[in-house]
């Protein structure tokens, strides 16, 4: 078994970096460039040195097998966070035999190899280290404590009673058993059905919440969209000039809005165009306002754009500070930021109260293939026992899609899957 | 002395389908009975097949075993169950005459190549270390062999219970061999305890049968061989009575003398085939239960009541019967009574149903805890099978869960083990669509081609019927018909453009052969038999490719075999109760361990990744 080593921290300068090793090698490799480990389970300042060369001096700890993060014997280097520093200090541990950077994911693979996670845990982690805000925290953290695994069961137990039901009339023909289970078989199928595909349209509303809402700010060129955005950004994130059709290409501002993920998209401005270049620009942004969670209309009067806005979408008019009405929002003055911040605030955070347990396509997919099988499944049940042996069938595939969903069949595929998500060194 | 290469203890249905199995092997073979007569014997209700059960027998016919061509000539009442529910659930089931088969199964026997009948009782097994290599009789005889098949079925510790009396013994009848069962226990194999019950049979003589409802066998009989074209015996009428209020009556004040009610027995009786005493507690709201009056044979006067079987005492049986309509004066020639036995935890077998722990000895039948004549036969089939196989050289054969009910319960019991009376079900099967009764022989008997182990007319009889579902597939697919063209014929589509071939139209539930005819008339060419067979795998085809992906899925988890010496305890994340479940299970591949019972994902996952490093560190 090799040794791994990888950078646990950010890739960059930094006040403090930390470099994780794990594996049988691990405290001898600590040895050789520390001289002494600090006792196992404590921590002490050591120089760091390769081939008697000191690199740095920093704080070490000592893990034993099996009580680690991976479950191996590890040390955790915490370095200063020169790029310089951290260099060295890789190469040097690559040159050890049977010691070798760590593949993505790996640390975790070998912690859910030596029973230190499960595999629910582990799918939840992955969400909970790239939680920015607390809403996707709440959510990750909901996904590790296993709230989806027991809906899931809930459902899968419904099904196998229904599907019981219709077994006893195949297998039990001859003798004394209930003729006609259909209205039962149906009741506990619609439960389920109804559940699982409020569950499906909830995932989307998760996925949101785990990947960020986008909200697209629409309006003609020069309407001061790129100004509104860095004045909510805080900092020059679009080019802004005086020239209209300054911004070409998308741009975007991440922002946590009181724990919910917001994305503001600043986008072209909307208008007939000679230039190629900038014509180009306009459907993209066209487009991509579309597939935007909200818009922002900055507009005095939308019948000028060439999209008309949604229920939700917010429409107000630009560049307030030359406005005399105290209608409106400015980047320039700030007048109607906050306003504006709050509605935003408001569409989303009532759409977040529609938020599920699933937030990944792959559980939609799962999810959806077994409403599917429990249409059909309804539907040969209503056509009677002539065909209950294909409702069965559909029944049992509705199962297994949401067995796949918690993860009971086809390991090897979920694991690499799962791994796939995951980012060197974590 | 004589050197056997497979020799089998018991002539009951297990023996007798291992010891002419391993004999088409070309194995010398020898079957050890304790009598002639013994072969054959069918202790309890006797008829064969029905849901599930009908489906192991077209397999072991398949295999071109012996059960379904006796069957066949036994059968006195043929009756295709479901029949009008899905052809892949339908099952074959025959009432037997009792004196027929007997004397079939003996006559098939003697006739058998490379087949000695022994008749002794089997007292002890003759061992090199951890390996048999023969047996010894009662009379001191011993007999070599490379391999023995142990299917003595409920004779390790048999209790017999009528009321409050108990005696010990295999069956009414038969007594239970002590020595060998001693030696069993030195093996120290995990044991459980079973009980199973059978119904007083009545004298057909005193039975009213005027008043009773009767029940015919069909017009056009199912048979179990894909060999048998016509009816061997005269075909009779079974008679449906019922259990009353009074009846209830009888069996709830007499509660206390039943041997399973009164606390004398211990051992878990089937769930599905509830003695009447169970039927009066646990369905204490229903006021009457259907009773089959089967008659046992053509030449005798015993009848099977089927669905009242008892361990009260002789008094009350009487009493019960009597108050049933059409048995007032029924006499009773053999009470009821409930056995217990000791069964061997299938999950000490392997796949091939040998022994891990004692080599060269395979066990078969009731003796791993199933139930039924089918299932034993079925066991016997894969035990002699593989015994041959070892005794000759040869790789052992694997039934999988993919391809045949056979695979289905093997995997259970050497996987899961079993906690009742293991019976087969369809609904065991998942890929159940394709495990047809009809398509056996597509499924195996190329497989028992391979292994030389069919008649020449068998195979004769393969390769033409292979051969028409070819030519009538090729027929049926040749040429795809518009929606206007297809409505001409009869049949109602959907006008969406899209062309249809006659086997698409065959999946339509609603769509029959005839109706085919009219969209392609040269269709009428094919033969009905062959026409039934492509209607059914039509109707099914789109399931089946869906359950193929499951297949492949399990054909991948199936590779990665778990080495022997894998240890699971210590695994840090595994329960000390899986960890346990799995050391007793012992399952071969991570396939089989997906089905251990408790099993998790996660826990699952972990195995995987265990498994992973150990090959790494191996390789
Ligand atoms: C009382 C009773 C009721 C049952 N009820 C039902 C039922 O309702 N439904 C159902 O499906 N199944 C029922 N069964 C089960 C069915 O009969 C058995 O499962 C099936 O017959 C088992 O086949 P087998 O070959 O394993 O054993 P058996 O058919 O019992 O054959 C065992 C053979 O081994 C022989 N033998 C034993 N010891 C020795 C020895 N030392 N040397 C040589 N020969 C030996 C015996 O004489 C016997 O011939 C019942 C069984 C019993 C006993």
């Amino acid at each position: 078994m090799d040794t791994i080593f990888a950078l646990a921290t950010a890739q960059d300068r930094a006040g403090v970096a930390v470099v994780r090793v794990s594996g049988p090698a691990a405290h001898s490799v600590g040895m050789q460039m520390c001289g002494t480990l600090p006792k196992v389970g404590s921590f002490a300042v050591r120089p760091v040195s390769s081939d008697g060369d000191l690199i740095d001096r920093g704080l070490v700890l000592t893990f034993a097998a099996p009580h680690s993060f991976t479950g191996e014997d590890v040390i955790e280097l915490h370095l200063h966070g020169s790029i310089a520093i951290i260099d060295r200090v890789l190469d040097t541990l690559s040159a050890f035999d049977g010691v070798r950077l760590a593949e993505p994911g790996e640390f975790t693979r070998r912690a859910l190899e030596n029973g230190k996670m499960d595999l629910a845990q582990v799918e939840g982690l992955a969400d909970l280290i790239d939680a920015e805000t607390e809403f996707q925290r709440a959510q990750a953290m909901q996904t590790v404590e296993g709230a989806l695994s027991k809906v899931v069961e809930d459902w899968r137990a419904r099904l196998i009673n229904a599907a019981s039901l219709l077994e006893v009339t195949i297998d039990f023909a001859d003798e004394d058993v209930p003729v006609d289970v259909a209205p039962e078989v149906s009741a506990l199928l619609e439960s389920v059905m109804s559940q699982a595909s409020d569950e499906i349209s909830r995932s989307y509303v998760s996925e949101r919440v785990r990947t960020g809402f986008e909200v697209a700010i629409v309006g003609l060129p020069n309407a001061g969209k790129s100004t509104l955005l860095n004045a909510l950004a805080g900092r020059d994130a679009a080019i802004t000039s005086e020239f209209a059709g300054t911004t070409r290409d998308v741009i975007e501002v991440r922002m946590d809005l009181d724990g919910l993920p917001v994305t503001f998209l600043d986008t072209a401005g909307l208008r007939e165009s000679d230039d190629q270049v900038e014509t180009i620009g306009i459907e993209r942004a066209i487009a991509r306002a579309k597939t935007a969670d909200l818009r922002v209309f900055l507009s005095e009067n939308v019948s000028d754009l060439p999209l008309d806005p949604l229920p939700q979408d917010i429409v107000v008019a630009p560049k307030a500070d030359l406005r005399t009405d105290g209608t409106g929002v400015s980047g320039v003055t700030g007048a109607g930021l906050n306003a504006l911040v709050q509605e935003v605030k408001a569409v989303f955070a009532d759409r977040a109260t529609h938020s599920g347990l699933t937030s990944r396509a792959r559980h939609r997919t799962s999810l959806q293939s077994a409403v599917t099988a429990m249409k059909d499944a309804s539907r040969l049940v209503n056509q009677g026992p002539e065909v209950y042996d294909l409702a069965a069938e559909e029944l049992r595939t509705a199962i297994r899609s949401l067995e796949f969903l918690v993860g009971r069949i086809d390991v090897e595929n979920l694991l690499d899957e799962i791994f796939s998500s995951f980012c060197l060194g974590k | 002395m004589k050197h056997f290469d497979v020799l089998v203890i018991g002539g009951g249905h297990a023996g007798a389908e291992a010891a002419h199995a391993a004999a088409r092997m070309g194995a010398r073979t020898a079957l050890v009975t304790m009598t002639l007569s013994g072969i054959g014997v069918m202790s309890c209700n006797p008829a064969i097949g029905g849901l599930g059960k009908g489906h192991l027998v077209r397999e072991i016919d398949a295999m071109d075993g012996v059960m379904g061509k006796v069957a066949d000539k036994a059968g006195i009442q043929f009756r295709l169950l479901n029949r009008r529910k899905g052809p892949a659930v339908q099952g074959p089931r025959a009432q037997a005459d009792r004196a027929i088969y007997q004397r079939e199964m003996l006559a098939a026997t003697q006739a058998q190549d490379n087949l000695t009948i022994v008749e002794g009782e089997v007292v002890d097994l003759k061992m090199s270390g951890q390996k048999v290599t023969g047996v010894e009789l009662a009379d001191g005889t011993l007999l070599h062999s490379t391999t023995v098949v142990l299917t003595t079925g409920t004779f390790l510790r048999g209790i017999i219970h009528i009321g409050e009396e108990k005696h010990s013994g295999g069956r009414m009848g038969d007594k239970a061999s002590v020595k060998l069962a001693e030696r069993i226990d030195s093996f120290g194999l995990p044991l459980g305890r079973l009980k199973t019950g059978t119904p007083p049979r009545l004298d057909t003589r005193t039975i009213n049968w005027s008043v009773l409802e009767e029940q015919q066998g069909d017009d056009e009989p199912a048979f179990f061989s894909f060999e048998t074209t016509k009816l061997a015996a005269k075909q009779v009428a079974c008679g449906i009575t019922h259990t009353n209020e009074r009846t209830h009556e009888i069996i709830s004040k007499n509660l206390a003398r039943s041997a399973m009610y009164g606390g004398h027995i211990d051992g878990t009786g089937p769930r599905y085939c509830p003695s009447i005493e169970d039927k009066v507690v646990r369905f204490a709201d229903k006021t009457s239960h259907q009773v089959f009056l089967e008659p046992e044979s053509l030449t005798g006067h015993t009848v099977y009541p089927n669905g009242i079987s008892t361990s009260l005492p002789v008094d009350v049986q009487e009493d019960y019967i009597h108050s049933i309509v059409g048995l007032e004066t029924a006499k009773i020639l053999q009470p009821g009574y409930a056995i217990e036995y000791d069964y061997i935890d299938p999950r000490a077998l392997d796949a091939s149903l040998q022994l891990r722990a004692t080599t060269h000895l395979f066990l078969a039948g009731q003796i791993n805890g199933t139930t039924g004549y089918e299932e034993a036969a079925a066991q016997g089939l894969v035990a002699g099978i593989n015994a041959a196989c070892l005794a000759q050289g040869r790789e052992p054969v694997q039934f999988s869960r993919a391809n045949s009910y056979i695979g289905v319960m093997i995997d259970d019991l050497t996987t899961r083990g079993v906690t009742e009376p293991y019976r087969m079900f369809t609904s065991r099967a998942e890929f159940r669509l394709s495990l047809r009764a009809d398509n056996a022989d597509q499924r195996l008997t190329p497989t028992a081609m391979d292994l030389g182990m069919v008649s020449v007319q068998r195979r004769a009889l393969f390769d033409s019927k292979r051969d028409a579902l070819e030519v009538g597939y090729q027929a049926l697919s040749r040429e795809a018909y518009t929606p206007k063209h297809i409505s001409r014929a009869g049949i109602a589509v959907k006008e969406d453009g899209t062309r249809r071939t006659p086997y698409q139209l065959l999946a339509f539930p609603d769509v029959q052969f005839k109706d085919v005819v009219r969209v392609q008339p040269d269709l009428s060419a094919i033969d009905r038999p062959i026409q039934i067979q492509l209607a059914r795998d039509a109707l099914y085809a789109n399931y089946i490719d869906r359950q193929q992906k499951d297949i492949d899925r399990i054909k991948k988890d199936e590779a990665h075999v778990i080495p022997t010496g894998f240890t699971y305890a210590g695994i840090s994340g595994l329960s000390n109760e899986l960890s346990a479940k799995l050391e007793s299970a012992r399952p071969d591949n991570l396939a089989q361990a997906a089905r251990v019972e408790g099993m998790t994902p996660a826990a699952l996952a972990l195995l995987l990744a265990k498994l992973r490093q150990h090959q790494k560190k191996s390789a």
